[in-house]
């Protein structure tokens, strides 16, 4: 293993240890899932009663965050595709996709596997797979 | 509107934030490179899970110790939902959009405060949960749903 790739998996471990702890305290504290699709979601469908400005909050937090590492740590990398088409598609993907599925990698992948959830675990292991097929075919045998 | 809880979702929101830049998920090209398994891989996302995984869990067996959460509301039981076909088909189309632009919703809305570009991603979201929310059927009963606690969008 080089040295870059344990240091790499390391941060990541940290990261995760984080996220862990952000996605724990929001279940200890106020008894709800750090799913952000539903917390986003919800915000479009109108279905969480009465706690619209707790998810406000909780996903206004998020790039807060990032700009306190920023602050601190200065900018961290940062790429992200350049076609508008992608973006667009992508994100509508994305969007139809986890409400459909009731989750994404916070709501199923983190929260719904820590319960060992099966259901968090169908749904996590398809978006895993399908995401890797899709990014196969992209790189590897459209170019 | 307890002041506890806003100040919790704020300060939760803000940690989720922190460690997801730390692990690299605010990067979509640390994904992608995640994502792409069968060809150049880098394995660090798997790391991300297995750090995030364990904790949450530690906080889910405290919790279950309890009646309540610690801001004083019942923890809402889990929602009673099949595995069906909405569940794959919607993760396999989530999986496609995530493997085509590298974002899934929290490192999007995260990324807001790295560039402009994520806006436009953010904003497809918001078109997909629209369209999702006009596929759904007709919901059965949302007002029982949210005081049972069993919901989900």
């Amino acid at each position: 293993m080089t040295p870059n790739l344990a240091q790499s998996l390391l941060q990541s471990l940290i990261g995760g240890m984080v996220i862990g702890l952000a996605a724990g305290l929001f279940w200890l504290l106020n008894g709800r899932v750090a799913g952000i699709s539903g917390l986003a979601a919800g915000l479009i469908t109108r279905h969480w009663q009465g706690r619209t400005l707790e998810n406000l909050l909780f996903l206004a937090g998020l790039p807060v965050g990032v700009l306190i590492y920023r602050a601190e740590l200065g900018a961290p990398p940062f790429v992200l595709t350049e076609q508008p088409v992608v973006l667009v598609v992508g994100g509508v993907l994305v969007g139809l996709g986890t409400a459909t599925a009731g989750g994404c990698t916070s709501g199923h992948g983190v929260c719904g596997l820590a319960r060992l959830s099966p259901r968090s675990m169908v749904a996590t292991a398809t978006f895993m797979l399908v995401a890797m097929i899709t990014v196969f075919v992209a790189r590897h045998v459209l170019p | 509107m307890k002041p506890f809880r806003l100040i919790a979702s704020l300060g939760c929101g803000i940690l989720f934030g922190l460690g997801l830049v730390i692990s690299g998920m605010s990067n979509p090209a640390k994904v992608l490179a995640f994502l792409d398994f069968f060809g150049a891989w880098d394995p660090s996302l798997a790391a991300v899970m297995a750090g995030a995984i364990p904790v949450t869990a530690l906080f889910y067996w405290v919790a279950r110790r309890r009646a309540l959460d610690v801001s004083g509301a019942a923890f809402p039981n889990p929602p009673a939902q099949a595995i069906d076909r909405r569940l794959v088909l919607g993760a396999a189309t989530f999986g496609i959009g995530w493997g085509l632009v590298g974002f899934c919703p929290g490192p999007a809305i995260a990324a807001l405060a790295l560039d402009w570009r994520p806006i436009l991603v953010v904003a497809a979201m918001a078109v997909g949960f629209d369209v999702a929310r006009r596929l759904r059927p007709a919901p059965t009963n949302l007002a029982r749903d949210a005081v049972s606690g069993s919901v989900s969008p």
